[in-house]
């Protein structure tokens, strides 16, 4: 299980099973997958992890090669069976729904691949985005247009031919499109140069700012970490350190074992 | 005036020909084309399939034309169209049901679905020859000819004479509205969409909240009625007979691979060239070159490159290039 | 294993039983207003079950070939009755003797020289292929197999056109090479295998749907060059008078034999149905020597590295591809080894029938009944093939007598002037069909893994 909480008395340090019930903090958070234990098969992957974020907040998933960054998150979506642990959306416990019925709960997914539409144009990436939503979408997709011009001049352009960093816009960007409450990236900067980057977390701030919380894997553990608002350090499926992420980057121990000296 | 004459002659017996065959077969390779990018396997049943809904078209006809119902000029069957589209869609959705669904849910690999289709393809034919026979069914009735070969002879003084049949003119109209339609849905409609969105990224049209299921049956229907209006146009072209049908599956599947499988507008493309090649190839083109050709240099053969039997071997050598060079096809298509 | 070993002998012996039900039992059934002779349920004739045994020998054997392919390697080939053909093929132009009125500079050489021109274009064009660059690539190589193209029409059509003329009624074609009818048979495993080759190069290593729709095209062009090629295998006249195997007589000779004579008239058999019997017997034993060295063949192979390798390269391919195999090499041995397998079995089928009909090499006779048995009896087993082999030609058999016999019993209190009586009575070959199809939609999707599931 993981390791004890490491020079700070926060108290979202650590995740051992019953570490973090109801009245701790005063109130739940926005969104928590508490004590999740689970894989694809026979072995599990996650050995109760907890991941939590709050309302307008990012929250990042860091952790070495086969930590379960991206297994724990896909486990808060509902794309795998979990044996244990659960997961709450705004007071509700929605651990039971299909990742479908999660998306209609008001939860966005990006994932790592194949996360664009490739034959269809950018603007039709977007609407299918809006695929669930019965009334007028074309302020959501004014809104998107506003947070990424560079899709507005490509509307009519098909999203395969894009560039990398571009087809991450139009992925987020098709996320944002159901309104959700909670926006979920798997590793969105992955094989982007590194300007591209920053510009991409620029614009993942702004969507916090608008009220949604983010939840994150980052391959980019320090630049990532720069923007978060709560960290989570995972090692083999167990949260090993929890703290904002200017605690964790102020941490001599993640420094030196996670982020490189 | 010979100059006029080769083009007349060049008109009549290649490229009218091959402008209605090609439809014929740019519709059937839509369906197979379609069937592919949303189900994910070669449908083998979708020769079987033409030939059913032709059946059903034939029986509608003649039903018609003992009530005395007629579309003027028009052949009655088109008449019959919509309830042999109808019937045909009941039957695969049934289909679906009972045979496909089932792989679909256990993620089987494409290969067994393509067995299946095998084994559908023999239910289906057996079931179309049990009702219409296995006899050779002319059922084009209306006006023969829209540009009568004798009539264009005594009109302009020429040798040849153009020949426009109904059944030429009305499978390339047929077609070209069909066409249209199909990508007026598919690229303006939500449904349309959703249906390249699902046959683009299974994974992502799913978290889109795109319903795969609503998608598979549209699919169906719309491939059905590509599957009988294909089917009833090439009887009425040629004449119906349960068994060609099995053998238009080469020239179809490889006017949809040689477009790219999974892309419609290569498909079209690809019925096209196929219909074209194939006309060229076993065309003896004797008739067209003494009208150009001065007499010293006339060949004494027919001219012809390739004798009709083997006209199914132009599809498959195309489609070998094809698969040589660039196996995505000339339009990208979603296989490797 | 012992329960497998348990499962396979008892699904045999049902299998003897059924055939020995047909041998022994005759039952007919008389519907009214039908045929007086009635319909056949079982015959209870010795020549019937010795008929659909000889071909579930040689059903068996393509099914083997075929179980390499899809069994073994996963590979999904829809051209099964090209191959059987080309066997078929085989046995014309090995075993017949020669049509010495054609085999003259003007025939037969001409034609060689021509097939070695078209050869020669051929190699050039890939010669050019590969020495040449860019847009002249393009145009050399087109010019070359344009040019190619006439050269050869140019030396091939008078060759043809005289091979033709020579007494079309009963020659017109080339005839063979009049050695014995038993070398036809690995000459129709070679000519298999080389069309398998040129196939595989081109549709192996794309995915599944192209191998299967390749293979298809290979199948008609195959059967369509025999149909219309009088000069090859006198086309829809059919080649005819192809000899048989050694040791196998003619019915006639054995009743010249004195020896066959005393030998009937100490068992008081009537001479005329013992020898056809000895006849069929006789194919059966040499059919069933070669199955068995086949089973034999692939059941080592099956045991082997090789066979090991090919099943794990069709349970991962990326994994073996990542572990360093060459899969598409693979595959393509193993296809041509399957094709040549079922090619055999083709040069062994006319030299039983005598002649070579082109038209009756059908997909739904030869490729689909043949994936039947091999998916029916359980992809992978070889044992699982022959018994498949024997089910589903027995059923082949008899579902056309059954369904006649059902459909008249149905309608037997219907007008005989009914146009729906008689679309029903006459639809025994589509019921057939169905019944097939419905087989294998029910096996694939109830017990995928067939009667004997592989070990």
């Amino acid at each position: 299980m993981s390791k004890a909480p490491q020079a700070t008395a926060e108290p979202l340090t650590h995740s051992d099973s019953h570490a973090r019930p109801k009245g701790v903090s005063g109130k739940e958070p926005f969104l928590i997958g508490e004590n999740m234990t689970g894989g694809y098969g026979a072995a599990d992957i996650l050995h109760g992890c907890t991941l939590a974020v709050e309302k307008g907040q990012i929250a990042v998933i860091v952790g070495p090669n086969g930590a379960g960054k991206s297994t724990a998150m896909k486990a808060v979506f509902g794309m795998l069976n979990l044996r244990g642990g659960r997961v709450h959306l705004d007071g509700e416990d929605i651990s039971s729904l299909s990742p479908q019925e999660r998306v209609r709960k008001g939860m966005g997914f990006v994932p790592q691949v194949n996360n664009v539409f490739t034959s269809m144009t950018v603007e039709e990436n977007l609407e299918m985005g809006a695929f669930i939503r019965t009334d007028d979408f074309r302020d959501t997709m004014a809104q998107v247009y506003d947070l990424f011009p560079i899709l507005k001049e490509k509307r009519r352009q098909p999203a395969g031919e894009l560039s990398g960093g571009q087809r991450q816009q139009v992925a987020v960007g098709r996320a944002l499109m159901t309104q959700p409450k909670v926006l979920m990236l798997d590793e969105p900067t992955a094989g982007v140069s590194p300007i591209v980057m920053d510009e991409l977390f620029d614009r993942i701030i702004e969507v916090a700012r608008t009220g949604i919380s983010i939840l994150m894997v980052e391959q980019n553990a320090r630049q990532a970490l720069e923007i978060a608002d709560m960290g989570y350090v995972l090692v083999q499926g167990a949260n090993r350190f929890t703290d904002t992420g200017a605690a964790l980057m102020a941490d001599p121990d993640v420094r030196r074992t996670f982020l490189g000296g | 005036m010979d100059f006029l004459n080769a083009l007349v002659a060049l008109l009549n017996f290649v490229v009218i020909p091959a402008t209605a065959y090609g439809a014929q077969l740019a519709l059937g390779a839509l369906a197979a084309t379609l069937v592919y990018g949303v189900l994910r396997f070669s449908n083998f049943a979708l020769g079987d399939t033409m030939a059913f809904g032709a059946a059903v078209v034939i029986l509608f006809t003649w039903w018609f034309q003992s009530m005395g119902i007629s579309f003027g000029p028009v052949p009655t069957a088109i008449l019959a169209l919509p309830f042999g589209i109808a019937a045909m869609s009941a039957v695969a959705l049934l289909t679906d049901r009972t045979v496909y669904r089932y792989y679909r849910r256990v993620k089987a690999k494409p290969v067994i679905v393509v067995i299946a289709s095998m084994g559908v393809m023999f239910i289906m034919a057996g079931i179309t020859r049990m009702i219409i026979g296995v006899q050779e069914i002319q059922f084009a009735d209306g006006q023969k000819f829209l540009i009568d070969p004798t009539a264009f002879r005594t009109a302009t003084g020429l040798n040849e004479g153009l020949a426009l049949r109904m059944t030429q003119a009305i499978t390339v109209v047929t077609a070209g509205l069909v066409v249209w339609a199909l990508f007026w849905f598919l690229n303006r409609t939500r449904t349309g969409k959703s249906m390249r969105a699902y046959s683009d990224n299974e994974d992502l049209a799913l978290l889109s909240g795109i319903n795969p299921e609503r998608v598979v049956a549209i699919t169906w229907i719309i491939a059905s009625g590509l599957a009988v209006i294909a089917g009833t146009l090439y009887g009425l072209d040629k004449s119906y007979k349960a068994f060609n049908y099995f053998a238009l599956l080469l020239p179809i599947f490889a006017a949809a691979v040689v477009g790219g499988l999974g892309n419609p507008l290569g498909a079209i493309a690809g019925g096209f060239l196929i219909a074209f090649s194939e006309i060229g190839l076993t065309y003896a083109w004797k008739k067209v070159a003494s009208y150009i050709l001065p007499e010293s240099l006339m060949p004494d053969g027919l001219m012809q490159l390739l004798s009709t039997e083997y006209k199914f071997s132009v599809s498959f050598a195309i489609l070998i290039i094809v698969l040589l060079f660039k196996p995505t096809g000339i339009f990208k298509g979603k296989a490797v | 294993m012992t329960n497998a070993r348990n499962r396979t002998l008892i699904l045999f012996a049902l299998m003897g039983l059924l055939l020995l039900l047909e041998g022994t039992v005759h039952w007919q059934v008389h519907p009214l207003n039908a045929d007086a002779a009635g319909y056949t349920i079982l015959s209870g004739s010795w020549n019937v079950v010795l008929e659909i045994v000889l071909m579930c020998l040689l059903s068996a054997i393509m099914a083997l070939g075929v179980n390499l392919q899809w069994g073994y390697a996963g590979l999904f080939s829809t051209g099964i009755v090209g191959f059987v053909a080309l066997g078929g093929l085989a046995g014309v132009l090995v075993s017949l003797p020669p049509v010495t009125a054609v085999w003259n500079a003007a025939g037969v050489g001409r034609l060689v020289v021509a097939l070695l021109t078209g050869l020669g274009v051929v190699g050039l064009a890939v010669f050019a292929y590969g020495h040449l660059k860019g847009r002249a690539r393009t145009w050399g190589v087109t010019a070359i197999l344009v040019g190619g193209f006439f050269l050869y029409r140019a030396i091939f059509d008078p060759a043809v056109a005289y091979i033709e003329a020579n007494d079309p009624a009963a020659a017109g074609n080339i005839g063979g090479l009049g050695l014995p009818a038993l070398v036809a048979w690995p000459a129709g495993a070679l000519m298999a295998a080389a069309a398998a080759w040129a196939i595989g190069k081109t549709a192996l290593g794309l995915r599944s749907d192209y191998l299967a729709i390749a293979t298809l095209g290979i199948g008609e062009i195959i059967v369509a060059v025999m149909k219309n090629e009088d000069w090859l295998d006198r086309g829809v006249k059919n080649a005819t008078q192809i000899p048989r195997p050694w040791p196998v007589p003619t019915e006639v000779s054995l009743q010249e034999s004195q020896r066959f004579l005393d030998f009937c008239a100490n068992w008081g058999l009537n001479p005329v149905n013992a020898s056809t019997i000895a006849v069929q017997l006789l194919y059966a034993l040499l059919f069933t020597a070669v199955l068995l060295l086949i089973l034999w063949a692939c059941e080592l192979a099956l045991n082997s590295p090789w066979g090991r390798m090919m099943r794990a390269i069709r349970d991962n391919e990326t994994a073996s591809g990542a572990m360093g195999k060459d899969v598409t090499k693979r595959h393509l041995q193993v296809f041509i080894l399957g094709a040549a397998i079922c090619g055999m079995a083709g040069a062994m089928l006319v030299t039983r029938d005598g002649q070579l009909v082109p038209s009756s090499y059908t997909p739904l006779r030869f490729t689909f009944t043949i994936w039947l048995m091999v998916i029916v009896g359980g992809s992978g087993n070889n044992w699982g093939s022959v018994l498949g082999a024997f089910l589903i030609w027995y059923l082949w058999n008899k579902v056309f007598d059954w369904g006649s016999a059902a459909m008249w019993s149905a309608t037997q209190y219907m007008d005989p002037a009914s146009g729906l009586k008689t679309a029903l009575t006459g639809s025994a070959e589509q019921m057939r069909t169905i019944v097939m199809g419905v087989i294998l939609l029910v096996v694939l999707r109830f017990a995928p893994k067939g009667l004997l599931p592989e070990k």
